[in-house]
């Protein structure tokens, strides 16, 4: 009585009805967290307020993908488009702002910020997916350093060259990949690409949720202690677990059939956390810890944090949709 | 709304979109109060960015100076520094009558806020350049104004000198506690002590704060 109605609603009603579950999801998880919050009172173990703080960083960060991808659903191909190319400006913006560069770079910044973004939002945009999964690293890998080139400086010049690239790679072409997956349509599955970026957005939060909490709770032998002590393989396999079991929950919104909603599910949610634990690899390097500039008062933006799990995941998970699992 | 406004509105807007200009306000609140803020100079961009890092309410009083001849030039610059940020022109050929502060010590007379760049010139070596006067005449004759002393960092890399397109990099603007002139304090002391404040503000590079208190840090996850 209940599902099979749900098979004769229209596509609108059927995403209206996603959203509904989401949000309702959103507040009961914030009314746990502060409910969490009362039971544990302020001067718990500087530890434990460590791990909530993150888990409530975790949660914030949820609401907001879950506000922008309602509004990027909204707002329809144009809107998705601009909202993800204007994430992509900002979160390069913070890496670039803690990535040294030098003089000679500029030029190659101009590049980076104002044609490589907008071409290949124009790309995601127009649905040209054979040029878009291309673009970056086959054209722009030559741009970049042959803009750089010229400007003359040969100090340090590889060093410089490959992070700005891999910049672009994680903030501009991956990122690109959660309005592709909007705008992708596969035969009988027209207009439900929004599906397919819940599908997306939750089997990386459920890998990250668990292996945030079970490593609270397991305290294995860190796999990369100078990196992250709480990055355990157990874990992380945990948490590959969890997105495995929400992916094979959620194979009827996916044009897939469960077993392999199971194996895209753990795929993805494994590139998440492996991106966000690279991530992290790469802030210790920096020496922050969040991307946004916490020695503030008013305090930085930190977006990079919040998006990078999704800029690793997005990709995988699209190639393989559209190559392997359909 | 008058198209000036309308003008600085967007000005600020793409200051904050290219940089994020954010207010640290580390050694007094944003108060709409006379103040002179003095800040070290690396780029033409430094003045948008206070101006933008500044809250909306307290930009209209305080104000820029501008050298006369290059921005009255035309008639776009002359409306950009008059009309939109309000600017006290100063003329830089020094005539033999005329007091170069004079136009300086007016605006603070009729009550408005000042930014200024002791430095006088931009520098890009990372440290500023020794402290032009004109900050202790002002001192001298203001001694109820407090003096805020700002550090701009990172501009230097959004619009190196000689490029024209700024690069979307983040800056910030730290505001110091005020400074005031001690009784006798010697011109050459005071200078000394004023730009020392505001290279007191320069944030340590990278951001290290959370680190210590944090379960995952090590002694020697700062990089070099």
């Amino acid at each position: 009585m209940r599902l099979v109605d749900l098979r004769d609603w229209s596509v609108t009603q059927q995403v209206a009805l996603l959203f509904v579950v989401l949000f309702g999801a959103l507040l009961l998880a914030s009314a746990a967290a502060i409910v969490w919050s009362l039971r544990e009172p302020e001067d718990a173990d500087a530890d434990g307020a460590w791990h909530r703080e993150r888990v409530e960083r975790d949660l914030r960060a949820l609401w907001i993908a879950a506000v922008v991808f309602w509004l990027a659903w909204m707002s329809g191909p144009l809107g998705a488009t601009l909202g993800f190319a204007v994430f992509s400006f900002l979160a390069l913006r913070e890496y670039i702002s803690l990535a040294p560069t030098r003089r000679g770079d500029h030029r190659s910044l101009i590049l980076a910020f104002f044609f490589v973004i907008p071409l290949q939002y124009l790309l995601v945009g127009t649905r040209r997916f054979d040029l878009f999964s291309v673009f970056i690293p086959v054209y722009v890998f030559l741009a970049i350093p042959v803009v750089s080139a010229l400007a003359g400086d040969p100090e340090r010049f590889l060093e410089r060259n490959a992070k700005i690239q891999w910049g672009i790679m994680v903030c501009v072409f991956g990122l690109s990949h959660a309005p592709a997956l909007l705008l992708l349509d596969f035969k009988g599955y027209e207009g439900r690409g929004a599906f397919l970026v819940f599908y997306l957005v939750m089997v990386t939060a459920a890998a990250q949720l668990v292996q945030e909490l079970a490593s609270r709770w397991l305290r294995r032998r860190p796999l990369a202690r100078q990196i992250d002590r709480d990055f355990s393989a157990r874990a992380f396999g945990l948490g590959v677990a969890a997105a495995a079991l929400v992916g094979t929950g959620l194979f009827w919104i996916t044009p897939v059939d469960p077993l392999r909603a199971l194996v895209m599910g753990a795929v993805t949610g494994g590139c998440g956390t492996l991106g966000e634990f690279v991530m992290r690899a790469l802030k210790k390097d920096a020496g922050v810890r969040y991307w946004g500039n916490r020695s503030s008062i008013t305090g930085g933006v930190g977006l990079l944090d919040r998006v990078a799990p999704l800029c690793f995941a997005a990709p995988v998970f699209f190639h393989s949709v559209r190559w392997y699992f359909v | 709304m008058s198209l000036a406004a309308l003008m600085g509105l967007t000005l600020a807007f793409v200051a904050r979109l290219i940089t994020g200009a954010q207010g640290h306000w580390k050694g007094c609140p944003p108060k709409a109060e006379q103040r002179i803020y003095f800040a070290n100079h690396q780029s033409h961009f430094d003045w948008v960015l206070i101006w933008a890092a500044l809250p909306r309410e307290l930009r209209a009083a305080t104000r820029p100076i501008a050298a006369r001849d290059y921005w009255t030039a035309t008639p776009f610059r002359t409306w950009l520094t008059s009309e939109v940020f309000n600017a006290v022109y100063v003329s830089r050929t020094r005539s033999e009558d005329e007091d170069p502060l004079e136009p300086l010590v007016e605006a603070l007379r009729n009550g408005d806020s000042l930014v200024i760049f002791p430095e006088g010139t931009r520098s890009n070596k990372g440290e500023p350049q020794p402290f032009k006067s004109g900050l202790y005449h002002l001192a001298e004759q203001f001694p109820q104004v407090p003096l805020i002393p700002a550090w701009i960092d990172n501009v230097q890399r959004v619009m190196p000198k000689g490029e024209v397109v700024p690069v979307p990099i983040l800056c910030t603007v730290t505001f110091g506690a005020p400074l005031a002139l001690a009784q006798g304090e010697d011109k050459r002391a005071f200078l000394e002590r004023a730009r020392d404040a505001v290279i007191e503000l320069r944030p340590s590079h990278p951001p290290v704060s959370h680190a210590s208190s944090h379960p995952n840090s090590h002694p020697n996850s700062h990089s070099p």
